[in-house]
């Protein structure tokens, strides 16, 4: 090795830069960038040219000008006298919104019909393969345009839902029923879902132009505390249970710290929740032209969640399934002889293992919904896509910066969840020398 | 011992016959038993399993059985089902031809049959190399493609130069079946050529920037080395492309044979998908390898490119990049440009695959142990010959399923092409159908329909990845 590594004593020729291994890399990569240099250039001159071409420049300015158009769903207020800018960032949320309860139901899912397609269970197992199959084989559009174009076009309208004087005296049903218990109506408009209210708001304080509601964040640090609290009593058993090798009984302790507070503040607060139904009159017939009361979520978003959680619920299986058949099977039979039952053998051996091998798809999963959310465009779900590289777009004719600017967005999210995910993943991953 | 024996009053001299397992330990009822009642939970969710079956088939069956296929309108389709309902397939016989062929002309659909028929052709020495299997595939392919032709087509000329033509090409994959790669690298001239029209002579004078590519090559590489050889070659077949090839195809402009031009607008439904998703998972598949080899390159300069190539493209969601190409590409590209929207989608589109595939294949080539790169080394074989001879084999053969699903993502992606106004068979021919006055208000049946062809390409495609898998596993676990 040493006599092969000494270089030649007769000087530097122009050839060696080809043949010599030691200068051929640098020689390779000058002309690549040298490439990627005039490739940049050119790029760079064409778009210069074809703006002068158009008589356009760059400038981000569009997004302090008014936008104009409404955005039915709205996490922010807003309205069709607000920025571009803002219509951006409503999107972004409602871009985030669908990707969060999303990336939930989807994992919910995913675990359920992964667990189920390895039981025993063979008609249990075979159902489970065919969901899978079904949606990891067939396009996402498909199961997005198909879930939102049979909900709203199968669903009646509001005012089936009505009670009429005629059908209080027969004792008549209307044509259309509230669902789960009177709780849920599905109308051609969208599913008006109950609302957790309260009596006694904390009020809001406004950060800037965004309200932050007080009462939410309120309830969010009573749980938050509480499971704190929990963690801290379990702590504390686990070591005095490794001191004495005694555990004191905590269950009552915990099931007082993570509800107790959170029902109290509650009761404070006055909750209830507002059940969406017409406004009736003493004899029990409906007034009005609609639901008085809960929350309408919009088609679009409801067909683009259940179609998302549907879709990538399926990979999650796969991945789930693949989990937890990749732990040898040595493990469940050392389990077995260590006298361990089947479910804490999955429990404490099998699941913890799994959850190792099933993080890194589950991340890709992830990010494939969060990016897969930008298909609301063919229901027109106004999210990032939407809005900004939507309706902006065409209004300012600024193809450029709106483009840019959307896929900079995009890529910050993903980056954001690859890197929260690979920080988890990094967590409890097998601890090697 | 004997003795003691004829003493006995009473002793059995043969065996008895096995007895059978008492009844509720065998045949159908120790099944059941196992798979479906064995303990309370499990009798729970068989109940709940049977009870969902029921009420998915008692939902969905009669609506299918008394579907209606002879039918002008969806009107007519109610009239005839009666009150109890029933599927209107007759939107899928009145349209089919739409969601096969777009807008493509009536009187040419032998065109693109012939391209898909040869198609598989193509495909046979990919899929099976070398092998007899191939040659069943071809024969098979020949048979429906001229079946097929002589069902749509009327001109008898056509399906007898199909029928020539294909039992050609089975005589040869047949006797020879390794000589089929040339019809597999001739594949893509000829399906551009059929399927677009025009003169034969532009594709072929494409082709022959591949000749100069390789005539550089075999002349720059025995003094030069490979690096310089391909980068040589390819530089001369741009220059070719760039400034020699315009003037031949121009001068053989009115040379025949000749096709009627068919223009890219007139495209559409699944012929779309296949152009884009075929052409996009061969190209993908060689730059993605590039991309890989590039990430894991020790040259800095290499890997940071490649990595930030990457990590760009699958950051962001495909429609993003559809709308780059029908959008952006006219501002990055030279003044007064207009090339073809479905050749601007199909780049954007490999690009974003090769990306995934990438990854894929960075996966396979991390998990080859290093004594593979070390022996290569001591066997003395250079960069290039130790990847194609000793590293690639092993990291694709571990990355087929990831690969293989990444194509089958790509396939499905196929679809979102409608948002930039192609006419693909999922939503741009549904809505057509839809806003037809005929079939106003029709939903289930179309999507039923583009799903299930969907269902059963990617179904395919899945099942094929786990036949290779199979047949190359070469340890003995």
């Amino acid at each position: 090795m040493a006599m092969a590594s000494e270089a030649p004593k007769d000087g530097f020729r122009l050839s060696m830069l080809i043949y010599d291994t030691r200068f051929r890399s640098f020689t390779i990569q000058v002309i690549v960038l040298l490439l990627v240099l005039m490739g940049i250039a050119w790029l760079v001159d064409n778009t210069v040219q074809n703006l002068a071409a158009k008589d356009k420049d760059i400038n981000f300015g569009f997004l302090w000008n008014r936008a104009g158009y409404d955005i039915e769903q709205q996490l922010i207020p807003y309205t069709n006298d607000s920025t571009h800018g803002r219509a951006a960032i409503i999107g972004l949320l409602n871009t985030l919104v669908v990707a969060f309860w999303g990336c939930i139901f989807a994992t919910v899912l995913g675990v359920f019909a992964g667990v189920l397609r390895l039981s025993k269970n063979w008609l249990v197992a075979r159902l489970m393969t065919v969901y899978v199959e079904a949606f990891r084989n067939v396009p996402l559009l498909l199961w997005i345009i198909v879930v939102f174009v049979v909900t709203s076009e199968t669903a009646p309208q509001p005012k089936d839902f009505k009670v009429t004087a005629e059908m209080v005296q027969t004792g008549a049903e209307p044509p259309a029923q509230k669902i789960l218990f009177g709780t849920v109506a599905i109308t051609n408009r969208g599913w008006n879902i109950p609302a957790p209210l309260v009596e006694r708001p904390l009020g809001v304080v406004n950060v800037g132009s965004v309200p932050v509601n007080l009462t939410l964040l309120a309830v969010i640090a009573a749980i938050v505390g509480s499971v704190l609290v929990n963690r801290a009593i379990l702590r504390r058993a686990r070591r005095i249970q490794e001191e004495t090798g005694d555990r004191p009984t905590t269950w009552w302790q915990s099931l007082l710290v993570l509800f107790a507070p959170t029902i109290l503040l509650l009761l404070a607060l006055g909750f209830h929740i507002e059940v969406p139904a017409f406004p009736t009159d003493e004899t029990g017939v409906s007034k009005g032209f609609n639901f008085q009361g809960g929350i309408l979520v919009m088609h679009s978003f409801s067909a683009l969640l259940i179609a998302l959680s549907l879709y990538t619920g399926a990979f999650i299986a796969e991945a789930v399934r693949g989990g937890v058949l990749a732990i040898s099977r040595g493990q469940t039979e050392a389990a077995y002889a260590l006298g361990l039952r089947p479910g804490r053998t999955m429990k404490l051996i099998i699941l913890p293992q799994a959850l190792r091998v099933i993080i890194p798809p589950l991340i890709s999963q992830y990010l494939n919904l969060t990016k897969n959310t930008s298909l609301g465009i063919a229901v027109s779900y106004l999210d990032l896509r939407g809005t900004l590289g939507g309706i902006t777009l065409n209004q300012t004719g600024r193809e450029l910066e709106c483009m840019l600017l959307m896929m900079l967005i995009y890529l910050t999210i993903s980056l954001i969840i690859s890197s929260l995910m690979n920080v988890f993943n990094s967590a409890v991953k097998l601890k090697e020398r | 011992m004997s003795d003691t024996h004829a003493e006995t009053a009473f002793i059995r001299t043969e065996m008895l016959g096995p007895q059978l397992p008492p009844v509720t330990e065998r045949g159908v009822v120790k099944w059941l038993r196992e798979n479906l009642f064995a303990g309370w939970t499990n009798t729970a969710l068989t109940l709940v399993a049977l009870f969902v079956v029921f009420w998915l088939v008692q939902l969905a069956l009669p609506w299918w059985l008394n579907g209606v296929w002879n039918a002008t309108s969806l009107g007519e389709c109610r009239t005839i089902a009666g009150p109890e309902g029933g599927a209107c397939w007759a939107v899928i016989k009145a349209r089919w031809h739409q969601y096969i062929f777009g807008f493509y002309p009536q009187d040419m659909y032998w065109r693109p049959i012939v391209a898909f028929g040869l198609m598989f052709v193509a495909l046979a020495p990919v899929l099976y190399y070398g092998l007899r299997s191939g040659a069943r595939l071809v024969g098979v392919v020949a048979v429906l493609t001229v079946v097929s032709l002589a069902a749509l087509d009327h001109d008898i000329g056509h399906v007898v130069l199909a029928a020539v033509v294909m039992a050609g090409l089975f005589a040869l994959a047949w006797v020879a079946p390794k000589r089929l790669v040339y019809v597999t690298l001739l594949y893509p001239f000829l399906a551009f050529w059929l399927l677009w029209g025009g003169s034969i002579w532009k594709p072929v004078a494409t082709l022959a920037g591949f000749g100069v590519m390789v005539l550089v090559y075999r002349l720059i590489q025995p003094r030069l080395g490979v690096v310089m050889g391909t980068a040589t070659g390819f530089i001369t077949a741009c220059l070719y492309w760039l400034f020699v090839q315009g003037s031949v195809t121009a001068a053989l402009a009115g040379v025949p044979p000749e096709l009627v031009p068919v223009n890219s607008d007139q495209f559409g439904g699944f012929l779309l998908a296949f152009v884009i998703g075929v052409t996009a998972i061969s190209c993908s598949l060689p730059i993605g390898i590039l991309l890989a080899l590039g990430r894991r390159s020790d040259m800095l300069l290499i890997k940071t490119l490649s990595v930030g190539f990457i990590e760009f493209i699958r950051g962001v969601p495909l429609i993003t990049m559809l709308f780059t190409a029908s959008l952006l590409l006219q501002y990055f590209l030279p003044p007064r440009t207009n090339f073809d929207l479905i050749l601007r989608v199909v780049i954007l589109v490999t690009l974003f695959a090769a990306a995934y595939i990438a990854e894929v294949i960075r996966g396979g080539l991390a998990a080859l142990p290093r004594g593979q790169y070390e022996a290569a080394d001591a066997l003395g074989l250079d960069y290039w010959q130790a990847q194609r001879l000793i590293i690639m084999p092993q990291a694709l053969k571990i990355s087929i399923p990831g690969i293989v699903s990444t194509f089958i993502g790509l396939f499905k992606d196929t679809t979102l092409v409608s948002f930039v106004g192609l006419l693909d068979p999922l939503r741009g021919v549904t809505q057509i159908v839809r806003a037809d006055i005929n079939w106003k208000g029709i939903y289930w049946e179309p999507y039923i329909f583009v799903g299930v062809i969907f269902f059963l390409i990617c179904f395919g495609m899945s099942r094929y990845s786990m036949y290779l898998e199979q047949k190359l596993k070469t340890d003995h676990r």
